[in-house]
């Protein structure tokens, strides 16, 4: 297994958000979080690469308990990030925000330069000088992306990736992700519905006031409409 | 036309080393999100090692080399306190950072006169640069056109250094988003640990350039640090930039205000760093969001009023204290009525810290307003006691009037600046409008009226008008007008999507402390029978802070607790160590480090512990609604 959580707990002030989740990522696999608007997918993600301080649960990455490592270091180890709300830095150009993703090579993962990320998001390209600040909702997405790319990682969580996107830029972030598969990285990305996250995904986990609700291929998922229309906005 | 040129070139040359501190200071707040108190401290340290290695090693190169070893030398300190006293804070509420960082100031100071001595030092002339040149028939010292030339050489390389440089891309982008560097696979504890260095190299540099120019003292520190406050608040905070433009700019105020006003030349900074507050309240080139902090609190627990019985008990505290003049004698009663002032005093901050959520780093200048107006009222006009302490108050609440209405329009550590910056002012307008405030020398013969004249005569009054005083400031707490300043504290905008005009209700209150104060102030001029500027120091202001902080920041009275606490500790302590100032800024670092909840704080906690919850039970077991969303 590429990522295996167990029993994740986590709390923001005296909230609890998250009740024994679990899930697991195979080698090369591409794997969809599902759940709807609060449902508790950002706080997984949050939860499994260490922003989320009040925790507890198994953080398994690579065969290794990373669940009390700072976040720095787990990012270090390949496991990327990408936030729902980009946080690209806004100040900072194209390529300046590529150089804060900027890691080491990995040995056995592809290894990432901006001219890579350019072939794969080409608009980013006529805009390497460009301050993040002044970029389309688009644009900025395919950066944030980009930025995680240049750790290397092989691994990568992906939030809300078509979020607030035009149809045909969707359609762009598809094709970059099957990219990233075919280039061995392991995925997980979470959506709202299943219209993005079937196209690219190979399992899913539905996730629900905090708990892991359903677990199973996106056939089967598929077969049980009274599932989806439970738990999945439309 | 040619000395106005002159003067213009002076203050650029001071302008030298006012921008690097402030940019030191601008570059620590962007990325660590903390107002250094420290770094006139280390602009000072600077100043003095520079001396002792340009005193012992003679010629341009150990001018200049020791000038650049005492600067990261004094870097190194800088990044060890950042490692063993900073990282422990960086969580914590700002007042408690820039507590920690004046308690580190406060023991600086006694440890360099350890070191040092408490004389002034002379440092030598820059090799090859001591002369000067005549201009239009005056003289310019070579030495000013080198700093002059300097202040724009490192404004272009610290844009190289942030801009061409992995490091620097790296210090922008934690600047902008702390969490996202880190989860891009930065250690920031190194990122913050280098940039502390470079700021506090930058102040030590700042302190090393002056010494051919002025003396070493020992008090330089604060004089600077008020001076880059005032730099920063104009330019904007961590704005590299803003810190160049409002260095020039503050330095040429200054320059030809003294031709203006040679008496109160800060004035002229003052007005324009208001005008610059009200149509930029982020500064020239800073930012507006600043994204606001929490308030501070630190855990949740709703106040409530006393009890039947907790009444009682206070009564019963103050029967006891009314019936000490029956067994102690004089000296134990003047130390009684000082630690009563000090009670209001701190009641007063504490009401407009807690409740209002405002951390005032200048109240003192309310509690000296208070104390000057009662003098005023009996010097110029001659009236008796009772009078003086109503006519007192007044000059304290139409200063916080003023100054407060400038104040509320920012929060947290800008708030806290710019309180500090307005008490710097008034302390100097009475250091130096000697016709009026006698300077120095103060005012004396303030002599209360003939019943309070003996010591138990003024305890009484003493402890009548705290008393009262207490008791309505806790009065305003439970009132609509305190649920209001605590709705506008806990978050502005709901509170004026409610009907709560916020400001307003802040600069009340800002109003309601300043004028208790002043009745505190007041008291204090008739006890001791003079007022002096330290009335209106910062060392005032900053025991009132830890007053406050020592009684607990979330306590709805604590500071009554921490005013006696520490006033009783501190004139004990005076009269047993010759380090006073170090030994309570250690206890001040202490304090924030490992009490930050005060004494009635600790106590509360420990009043209302729950049992902990059972393993696996959350909040629901306990009662506590679950918040649905999740991010």
């Amino acid at each position: 297994m590429k990522l295996e959580v167990s029993g994740l707990n986590s709390f923001y002030g005296q909230a609890h958000i998250l009740f024994d989740v679990g899930f697991e990522v195979g080698e090369g696999e591409v794997v969809a979080l599902l759940g709807r608007n609060g449902a508790g997918k950002s706080t997984s993600f949050r939860s499994v690469v260490g922003l989320v301080p009040n925790r507890s649960g198994k953080v398994v990455f690579e065969g290794e308990d990373v669940s009390r490592l700072p976040p720095y270091e787990i990012a270090r180890r390949g496991l990327g990030y990408v936030p729902e709300d980009r946080r690209i830095f806004t100040e900072l150009t194209v390529e300046e925000n590529f150089e804060v993703g900027r890691q080491e090579a990995r040995p056995g993962v592809a290894t990432w330069m901006p001219e890579r990320i350019y072939a794969l998001f080409p608009n980013l390209g006529e805009m390497r000088k460009r301050p993040g600040g002044h970029m389309s909702g688009g644009e900025q997405q395919m950066l944030t992306i980009g930025r995680t790319l240049m750790g290397n990682p092989s691994m990568v969580l992906l939030d809300e990736p078509s979020e607030g996107l035009a149809p045909k830029i969707v359609e762009q972030m598809a094709d970059a992700i099957m990219t990233m598969k075919k280039e061995g990285l392991s995925i997980v990305i979470s959506e709202q519905n299943l219209h993005f996250a079937k196209l690219i995904s190979d399992r899913a986990y539905i996730i629900e006031k905090g708990r892991i609700r359903f677990s199973g291929t996106i056939g089967e998922l598929e077969a049980n409409p009274e599932i989806r229309d439970a738990y999945l906005a439309v | 036309m040619d000395f106005l040129l002159i003067q213009a070139l002076s203050g650029l040359a001071s302008a030298a080393s006012l921008f690097l501190v402030a940019s030191g200071l601008s570059i620590i707040f962007g990325v660590t999100r903390i107002v250094n108190f420290a770094h006139g401290a280390f602009y000072m340290l600077g100043a003095y090692a520079a001396f002792t290695l340009t005193d012992r090693f003679a010629g341009p190169l150990g001018f200049w080399g020791g000038l650049l070893v005492a600067s990261l030398a004094v870097a190194a300190v800088g990044a060890l306190m950042e490692v063993v006293l900073l990282r422990r804070i960086y969580q914590a509420p700002e007042l408690f950072q820039l507590l920690a960082t004046f308690g580190v100031t406060l023991m600086v100071q006694d440890l360099v006169v350890l070191i040092w001595g408490p004389d002034d030092l002379m440092g030598p002339r820059a090799p090859g640069f001591t002369g000067a040149f005549s201009l239009f028939g005056r003289l310019v010292p070579t030495y000013d056109i080198l700093l002059i030339l300097l202040g724009p050489v490192v404004l272009g390389l610290l844009w190289l250094l942030f801009h061409r440089t992995r490091w620097g891309v790296l210090v922008r982008a934690a600047t902008q988003d702390r969490e996202m560097v880190s989860s891009l696979g930065v250690n920031q504890k190194w990122l913050f640990t280098s940039v502390f260095a470079l700021g506090v190299f930058l102040a030590a540099l700042g302190g090393a350039l002056q010494i051919p120019r002025t003396t070493v003292t020992h008090y330089m520190d604060l004089s600077i640090i008020v001076e880059v406050f005032v730099v920063v608040v104009i330019g904007g905070l961590g704005s590299v930039t803003g810190a160049f433009v409002a260095a020039v700019l503050v330095s040429e105020l200054n320059a030809f205000g003294i031709l203006v006003l040679p008496k109160i030349s800060m004035i002229t900074v003052f007005l324009v760093m208001a005008v610059v507050l009200v149509v930029r309240p982020w500064g020239l080139f800073g930012k507006p969001d600043a994204a606001p902090r929490a308030s501070a609190g630190i855990s949740v627990r709703p106040w409530k009023p006393m009890s039947a019985l907790e009444r009682g008990g206070v009564a019963l505290v103050v029967l006891l204290a009314a019936l000490l003049p029956f067994v102690s004698g004089s000296y134990a009663l003047s130390v009684g009525s000082e630690i009563l002032v000090f009670v209001l005093f701190a009641a007063s901050l504490h009401f407009m810290m807690t409740v209002g959520g405002l951390a005032s780093f200048g109240h003192a200048a309310y509690f000296g307003l208070g104390a000057y107006g009662a003098a005023f009222a009996v010097t110029y006009f001659g009236v008796p006691m009772e009078a003086a302490l109503v006519l007192g108050p007044v000059l304290g609440l139409v200063g916080a009037v003023l100054f407060g209405w400038f104040c509320v329009r920012l929060s947290g550590v800008y708030f806290a600046m710019l309180t500090l910056a307005f008490a710097q002012i008034t302390w100097s307008i009475a250091f130096q409008w000697v016709e009026v405030t006698g300077g120095d020398n103060g005012i004396l013969g303030i002599w209360p009226s003939a019943w309070a004249s003996t010591p138990q005569g003024f305890y009484w009054l003493a402890l009548g008008v705290v008393v009262v005083g207490v008791a309505v400031l806790r009065m305003l707490v439970f009132s609509p007008f305190g649920f209001g300043l605590r709705a506008a504290r806990d978050s502005g905008l709901r509170a004026e999507a409610i009907g709560i005009d916020a400001k307003r209700t802040q600069w009340a209150a800002f109003v309601v402390a300043g004028t208790f104060a002043g009745i505190a102030g007041a008291l204090f001029a008739f006890l001791k029978g003079s007022v002096f500027p330290e009335t209106l120091a910062i060392p005032m202001s900053v025991d009132g802070l830890v007053m406050v902080l020592l009684g607990g920041i979330e306590t709805v009275s604590g500071a009554v607790v921490g005013a006696v606490v520490y006033k009783a500790l501190a004139i004990w302590l005076m009269s047993q160590t010759e380090l006073s100032k170090l030994v309570l800024g250690g206890i001040i670092v202490l304090l924030v480090v490992a009490f930050p909840k005060g004494i009635v704080g600790f106590i509360e906690d420990w009043r209302h512990r729950r049992p902990p919850a059972p393993n696996g039970a959350g909040p629901e077991a306990m009662g506590i609604a679950k918040v649905e969303a999740a991010q």
